[in-house]
């Protein structure tokens, strides 16, 4: 293991870590707690639990948000729901149960004692959040319902029918508005940090560009915490929201964050099929779905074009259902998507493009019909009757996905088949982090989807949404006093005092040290802000003759084709050097319009797009060294049996977590060795 | 997924930078495919626009699943466009004609002045949720989920209110520039729950309040707000407030 990465796990039974680690760790005290500032970036269901936990325990909390309102954040898209080990369907479920899945399902490659806490806290959430009011589905007899999702052999989603996310967030959103008018927590709405303020190693504030007058701040604190999501977006079509980003981890990069397994993206295997050349974004159709669904593709190719009713039934490959017998349609993420691009590969994939699988309801239709008609006494129901039984339970489990199908593809899924392909999701890598949620750097910390920690190389569904609510109500108000009880002696003095003389005076003691203070006005906090300044005013003044929407796809196309569903060698080492020539050609030729001291969201894109490229170059460095398959990360080269994922444990059961050099030329790489010693590891098969 | 294309005319309301006063604007748009949605179709205008070194249009978005409640625009005289229950972003080239000219600009309304071209300062909504919008509950405070059973439907009537994107729609819609759609939503659905039960006439107070303060219209019962709703809530919500806010108000549930 390098010796720069100290993981803080605690000594102990797997079971008795963070409990015990909880009841033995450093705090502070609430007297303290009022004089300590923290600045939370990101209000997404981590940062805004986080900013609003640490608001209630006192702390003097500044959040930050690039949107217009801490309710817009993506989190707010997540439609399936959120695993907790409650047990309440008696059907088998346990802590260590949903600590094995998620272990199992991220191919062993994460953190044992993270995963293991995220179980235990995972129960504390459900409640959390139904004591804020999120109005979860329920069952008649007024208790909680839950369904199940993939990967996984008990029913321990919880849910807002097709809305998970939103109703969570808005449970956030609420907890996190009340401390604002408690005056706990400052907001600043349309603020986006451009970098990250290191004062003797320590992270101790951000810069920011407020964007409606493009004026450039210091903000300085105790510590920063970064909930600023993941980077799905640099394959230009995701899943993600638009503005979705990677700027925020990335400066936190730059100033010696260590980012983790890069190279490990999830592609959903449930989205709607790209339509056109101006698509912007990929719709997620909810991976619920497939609890109903069937995905088939003709068995004949040239069956491909031809209208799916007409296809028999005999004609047809229910490819999942034959491969993967034991979890069906409900195998994880990776392994659905890997089977898509396989039958497509082969030539058997549908709609205009042929890159499209079948998802289909008919089944089920008929299944709930003949259930309903034997339920309402109709005996010898007709064909149409049944049909029209089955639908109205279907639109009942699932109507606003049926709908927004239409909406976007104008076809009705209750008559014709569904088509889905896989597209980027979910990042699993991120800003590495230690037991503490704590980056390379001292007090700077990470949370939800921007770290690394929990997933390993696959994330299994409904635990996004659980492992950021984790991090920011359950963990981050313990955890972050590890580094501040070593602060309570340091002051912080705001903007107004600039006398650095006099504060230096001020902070000196009998023996003429000066003692540790923290303010805005220090000379690291205007290097920076210099620095933002001066890389905005590069952007504007190159004048080039391309769109940075033209190459942000163009960078996106390269990401897909060579680090995307499958990577091989050779691609990797081409699309590193395509990258490179692309970023060169970016700041030679880019066209950014407008002026810094306006609303400009051309301006925000140019600077996000440039940290894209940077990123995407990681991630192909990363996707290059992993010499194995493991979960969302499938090299050409090591498959077994059918295009199964080989894994290679002896050489590469680590987190590769990647240092940033400042001659810009090559990242080092450092090992965390992942150990298992509660866990079985074997070979991931869901045959 | 057909391949049909239309040619239209986009009218968009340009405020800010070269447009002080704000003006409208006409802008050709050649080929737009049918399958496109509409702020792909404002895409397509926006590359046009910077091929020319001009500033695009200003708008805003996100999520583009009609969800996040970022996307606005006024789009023919109706907030989110033509179809019932959709928001901008999921609003498709389909539903237009070859040929038409689309008018399109930002939602018009005291308290969401006019940031640049179609962005507006909705801050005001956020400061009605703090005012109340909210169950006061501090983290590892919470009892065991399922210690409070809640009726099915009276939990799917929760949803249907909690379901309000905080969008604007309805502010826009409405000709008094009213805030009680957004405002009951929020009221009706912790009121409904027997976790939000507790603090519900301080609540209701406390919000109605702030949308006064925030320079929100009254209510005349028109119920634009409820026709233009991208989510579809229903103005029994805002029949639900008034009744909270008067028993409040007055004390009556106290002496029941």
């Amino acid at each position: 293991m390098s010796d720069k990465l100290k993981s803080n796990v605690p000594e102990g039974d797997l079971a008795e870590k963070w409990m015990n680690y909880r009841g033995t760790m450093p705090l502070v005290a609430p007297g303290n707690k009022r004089n300590i500032e923290i600045i939370v970036v990101g209000t997404g269901l981590a940062g805004a639990s986080a900013a609003s936990t640490l608001g209630e325990l006192g702390y003097k909390v500044k959040c930050f948000t690039f949107h217009d309102s801490p309710r817009r954040a993506h989190s707010v898209a997540a439609q399936g729901g959120i695993n907790a080990a409650k047990n309440y369907q008696n059907d088998g479920d346990s802590v260590y149960r949903l600590f094995y899945d998620t272990i199992k399902g991220g191919d062993y490659r994460s953190r044992e004692a993270n995963v293991h806490r995220l179980a235990e806290v995972s129960r504390d959430i459900i409640d959390q959040c139904a004591a804020q009011g999120v109005p979860f589905g329920r069952e008649y007899g007024g208790l909680l319902a839950n369904r199940s999702f993939g990967g996984v052999q008990v029913s321990r989603t919880f849910y807002s029918r097709g809305q998970t996310g939103q109703q969570l967030l808005i449970g956030a959103y609420s907890s996190l508005s009340r401390q604002i008018a408690r005056g706990s927590v400052t907001m600043y709405n349309r603020h986006e940090m451009l970098d990250l303020v290191k004062v003797d190693g320590k992270a101790r504030g951000i810069i920011t560009r407020n964007l409606l007058t493009g004026k450039i701040d210091r903000h300085a604190a105790h510590c920063v915490v970064l909930a600023t999501g993941g980077y799905g977006n640099v394959f230009y079509l995701s899943t993600n929201a638009m503005n979705s980003n990677v700027s925020a981890g990335w400066r936190a990069h730059k100033k010696g964050a260590f980012f983790a397994n890069p190279c490990y993206t999830q592609i959903h295997p449930t989205c709607i099929p790209v339509s056109g050349e101006y698509q912007s974004k990929l719709t997620l159709m909810s991976e619920s779905l497939r609890n109903d669904g069937r995905v088939w593709v003709p068995k004949k190719k040239e069956d491909c074009k031809k209208d799916p009713l007409s296809i028999a039934e005999e004609d047809r490959d229910y490819y999942l259902e034959r491969i993967y017998p034991a979890f069906g349609n409900l195998v994880p993420r990776d392994v659905a998507s890997r089977a898509a691009k396989y039958v497509t590969d082969d030539g058997r994939g549908v709609g205009a493009t042929g890159l499209a699988v079948y998802l289909d309801f008919a089944s089920a239709i008929e299944r709930y019909g003949k259930s309903e008609a034997n339920m309402k006494g109709i005996s010898n129901p007709t064909k149409a009757q049944i049909v029209e039984l089955g639908e109205a339970i279907v639109k009942e489990k699932y109507g606003n996905l049926f709908h927004m199908y239409e909406k976007i593809t104008d076809e009705n899924p209750y008559k014709t088949p569904m088509k889905i392909f896989p597209a980027v999701h979910y990042t699993m890598g991120g800003i590495w982090v230690d037991y503490n949620l704590q980056t390379t750097i001292p007090g700077c910390f990470a949370l939800g989807e921007a770290n690394f920690s929990d997933h390993g190389a696959n994330r299994l569904g409904a635990s996004a949404l659980m492992q950021g609510l984790a991090d920011g109500y359950f963990v981050i108000p313990y955890t972050i006093g590890t580094f501040l009880s070593k602060e309570i002696r340091t002051p912080i003095y705001s903007a107004e005092h600039t006398d650095l003389e006099k504060l230096k005076k001020e902070n000196t003691d009998e023996e003429g040290n000066i003692k540790e203070f923290i303010t805005p006005n220090a000379p690291e906090f205007i290097e920076a802000e210099n620095a933002v300044k001066e890389r905005i005013k590069t952007f504007l003044n190159v004048n080039g003759s391309q769109s940075i929407e033209s190459f942000h796809r163009r960078l996106g196309r390269i990401m897909w084709d060579y680090c995307g569903m499958s990577r091989n060698a050779e691609g990797l080492a081409k699309a590193r050097k395509m990258i490179q020539e692309l970023r060169a050609e970016y700041h030679k030729d880019v066209f950014v319009p407008g002026s810094n001291e306006e609303y400009n969201p051309e301006l925000e894109k140019a600077l996000r797009v440039a940290d894209f490229m940077e990123l995407g170059e990681l991630m192909v460095c990363d996707a290059l060294n992993r010499n194995e398959s493991c979960g969302g990360h499938f090299r050409e080269e090591y498959q077994e049996g059918g295009g199964e994922a080989l894994r290679n444990d002896e050489e590469y059961m680590y987190a590769a977590a990647w240092e940033f050099t400042q001659d810009n030329s090559d990242w080092n790489l450092h090992k965390e060795q992942l150990e298992y010693k509660d866990i079985e590891v074997k070979t991931r098969s869901y045959k | 997924m057909a391949g049909k294309t239309i040619n239209i005319k986009v009218k968009v309301w340009r405020q800010g930078g070269k447009y002080p006063k704000g003006q409208f604007e006409t802008y050709d748009l050649k080929d737009v495919g049918t399958d496109m949605s509409f702020l792909e179709m404002f895409d397509v205008l926006n590359e046009q626009l910077v091929s020319k070194k001009e500033m695009p249009v200003a708008f805003e978005h996100d999520c583009r699943e009609g969800i996040c409640g970022t996307c606005s625009m006024v789009i023919d005289g109706q907030p989110h466009g033509p179809m019932k229950g959709t928001t901008t972003c999921q609003l498709h080239m389909r539903s237009f004609k070859d040929g038409a000219t689309i008018t399109v600009e930002p939602f018009r309304a005291k308290s969401f002045p006019v940031i640049r071209d179609l962005v507006v300062d909705r801050s005001s909504f956020d400061a009605i949720i703090q005012a109340g919008g909210y169950i006061s509950v501090n983290t590892g405070q919470a009892q065991d989920a399922n210690a409070i059973p809640i009726e099915k439907d009276t939990s799917e009537k929760a949803f249907d209110a909690a379901t309000c994107i905080g969008c604007g729609a309805c502010v826009a819609a409405c000709p008094n520039s009213a805030a009680m759609l957004f405002t009951s939503a929020k009221v009706s659905h912790l009121a409904t729950m027997p976790q939000g039960k507790v603090e519900s006439q301080k609540r209701v107070q406390a919000m109605v309040n702030q949308m006064d303060k925030e320079g929100f219209g009254m209510c005349s019962n028109i119920k634009a707000c409820e026709a233009e709703c991208p989510k579809e809530i229903s103005t029994d919500n805002i029949a639900l407030m008034n009744r909270e806010y008067l028993a409040s108000v007055l004390g009556s549930d106290k002496e029941g």
